[in-house]
């Protein structure tokens, strides 16, 4: 074995093999599947439902909203999960769909935002629990929200304040990534001036958006996420609709006065929220959830218990 | 664009007419660009940009009327425009409604009192809202509660019309659709709205198609713009977007220029009668009524909030009767004591004169 002088790791002589374990990983990832967790959030009529099967490129979900008049102006935000599985090339994702119909839709809007922070914390107690309890379970289902897809009605002006607070107790919980919605109703110069407001907004009130600066970011990565962060929010156009355009089929909406076509990047930014959470960010939106957001919620958990335990101790003396 | 000329006489064509029109809408769907569309003129300032830190800050609704002369064919007209920035936009919206309300009834007040007086000022302004356009939301599903609440709250007190704001995010299908639903929910829930009306019997073939026509619009798909672009060599108001151009003008592409000639030609003397002759006339019997009548019967079975907003209101209001009240003793007193003093006068005129024969 000789060393060489300038780097520390030694050479290898003849081919060992170990390089395949990433094969062997992928075979028995290949047959565990994947679990991916998304919920959405926003006012109802924005899109919500559309975008979900307009990124995942099948029909999913039902729109919540409400079409008949005798059904009620809904009083309280259900919050209601799909799963589905999909299958591409072999690869099998499990995916859970998280809605939450009718937030900011009633008159007075105080504290919607509760059910929303109490499903997300639910699902990281539940996942303690499990990994705590002494016969746990081989690979503990995963019911943590990876990602939560906040949608800015188009107004053009700015956020309004229940999106403010609501935004403040999302990030400190959860991956969020902001959209605005039914963005073809704001021409390329609105837009621009609608997301650079926001952006002053969001940098003013602290809200830390997903993708997180990480130091273990190489040159890469630090790249592809500071041009994610330029485009957030994604201004998005959803359809399951096809149109024909020039021969091709794509999908799109269709007015008197033209043809959107979601997958034109001239039109909107579909396709960039599409890659990013499905293309380069998929992995690491579940993996900063359970490294992060879990982990904050788990220390904080088992802080709280033990001084629990500690004061008992003491009301016992 | 030429219009049938109004019957009525020469002198109300050149002195024109007064017309007031309130637009409630949340912020973001288009309310001050359509009025400046309407007026064809920056009637509204553009909405500065605040400083983002204010962005959180929950300013409440605020009332503002704008007036501007336009010329309509020759009509003159005088059209006020009541804007008010800040509906909806809050986290809780209770308090929006009943500062709408308050302001429509001031301006009954005002007439009431006006006419209560002895002495009536024939150059008393008439403030009084005609109509209110309502802007809905283009979600593609309903109605939200806060549409219904508001309508079902404003109707007894103003003619609604509910139009959909910035409609250019629906297709033809969906609009179709959600202009269907909104109709629907609006029947369902007993809305009284400003619907065109007319009587197939009495009115001509010509008000029925009219009407009719208008009426199977509701509500009004609205797209506001107030910059000019070039379509195939003509300069349009619209908006360019990459796909296209939407122009405002263009009746396929929104019902802008046929709510504005509904307004401002064809329908505002309606929408004024029925101001004049119904809205006020139940306002003004309520109000009377209830100053002599102490039971209120209005509020059997509302919840708790309702009727003590309503107590409030009553409050308020017996209050101004009481004052009107007041006022009008005030000057009978006034009237009755000029009259003591020209009687005394006389008769002390007439002594002198009895003195001197």
């Amino acid at each position: 074995m000789s060393v060489d002088a300038e780097s520390t790791q030694p050479i290898l002589q003849s081919y060992v093999g170990f390089d395949s374990i990433t094969s062997q990983i992928e075979k028995k990832l290949l047959k565990r599947g994947f679990q991916f967790n998304v919920m959405v959030v926003g006012q109802s009529g924005l899109g919500k439902s559309t975008l979900i099967n307009t990124i995942f490129a099948s029909h999913l979900i039902d729109s919540k909203g409400r079409t008949q008049p005798d059904e009620p102006t809904r009083q309280t935000v259900e919050i209601h999960s799909f799963t589905e599985t999909v299958v591409e090339r072999g690869v099998k994702l499990r995916l859970n769909i998280v809605d939450t119909p009718g937030y900011g839709d009633q008159v007075n809007n105080e504290n919607c935002w509760e059910p929303i922070i109490k499903y997300i914390k639910d699902q990281h107690s539940s996942f303690l629990r499990k990994e705590l309890t002494a016969m746990r379970d081989r690979f503990i289902q995963d019911t943590r929200i990876h990602c939560c897809l906040f949608f800015i009605s188009p107004t053009g002006h700015s956020l309004k304040p229940i999106d403010i607070v609501v935004l403040k107790k999302l990030t400190e919980v959860v991956n969020v990534v902001p959209v605005i919605a039914k963005s073809d109703s704001l021409t390329i110069e609105e837009r621009i001036a609608f997301k650079h407001r926001i952006k002053e907004e969001m940098a003013f009130h602290n809200i830390k958006l997903y993708p997180y600066e990480s130091d273990e970011d190489d040159e890469q990565d630090a790249a592809l996420n500071e041009s994610i962060q330029d485009l957030i929010p994604f201004a998005v156009v959803g359809s399951e609709k096809t149109i024909v355009v020039d021969g091709k089929t794509v999908r799109g909406r269709q007015n008197r006065w033209g043809v959107i076509n979601v997958e034109n990047e001239n039109h909107c930014e579909f396709i960039h929220l599409r890659n990013f959470l499905t293309r380069t960010h998929l992995q690491d939106l579940i993996e900063t959830t359970s490294l992060i957001h879990y982990e904050s919620f788990r220390s904080k958990q088992l802080l709280a218990l033990k001084e629990n335990g500690q004061q008992q101790q003491q009301q016992h003396h | 664009m030429s219009h049938p000329r109004r019957p009525g006489n020469r002198k109300n064509v050149k002195k024109g007419f007064q017309f007031t029109l309130m637009v409630v809408g949340a912020s973001g769907l288009g309310r001050t660009t359509f009025i400046n569309t309407l007026c064809d003129a920056e009637v509204v300032p553009k909405r500065e940009c605040d400083e983002p830190e204010m962005a959180h800050i929950e300013e409440g609704i605020k009332i503002k009327p704008y007036t501007v002369e336009l010329d309509e064919d020759g009509i003159k007209i005088s059209l006020t425009v009541v804007d008010t920035p800040g509906f909806g936009d809050m986290i809780d919206n209770e308090y929006c409604f009943q500062e709408i309300l308050g302001y429509l009834e001031q301006q009954y007040d005002d007439i009431l009192s006006e006419e209560s007086r002895i002495k009536r000022n024939r150059r008393f302004r008439d403030n009084r809202v005609h109509a209110l356009l309502y802007f809905i939301a283009p979600t593609g599903h309903s109605l939200r509660e806060i549409d219904i609440e508001l309508m079902k709250r404003l109707s007894p007190r103003i003619n609604i019309i509910p139009v959909v704001g910035k409609s250019d995010s629906l297709t033809p299908g969906e609009l179709a659709d959600f202009k269907k639903r909104v109709m629907e929910d609006i029947t369902h829930h007993k809305i009284p709205i400003y619907n065109f009306p007319y009587d197939p019997e009495e009115d001509d073939d010509e008000t029925v198609e009219e009407n009719s026509e208008l009426r199977s619009l509701l509500p009004f798909a609205l797209i506001g713009c107030e910059e000019e672009v070039t379509v195939n060599g003509r300069k349009v108001r619209g908006r360019q977007y990459p796909w296209g151009v939407v122009e405002v003008d263009n009746p396929q592409h929104c019902d802008f220029v046929k709510l504005r000639y509904a307004l401002l030609s064809s329908h505002f003397q309606d929408l004024k009668e029925i101001t004049h002759d119904y809205l006020y006339e139940n306002y003004r019997t309520e109000k009377l009524s209830r100053s002599t009548d102490s039971a209120s019967d209005n509020d059997s079975g509302e919840e708790d909030e309702h009727s003590r907003l309503k107590e409030e209101q009553f409050k308020k209001e017996d209050g101004k009767l009481k004052e009107i009240e007041d006022r009008v003793q005030r000057e009978l007193k006034e009237k009755q004591q000029e009259l003591w003093t020209k009687e005394q006068q006389l008769m002390s005129l007439e002594a002198n004169q009895i003195h001197v024969q």
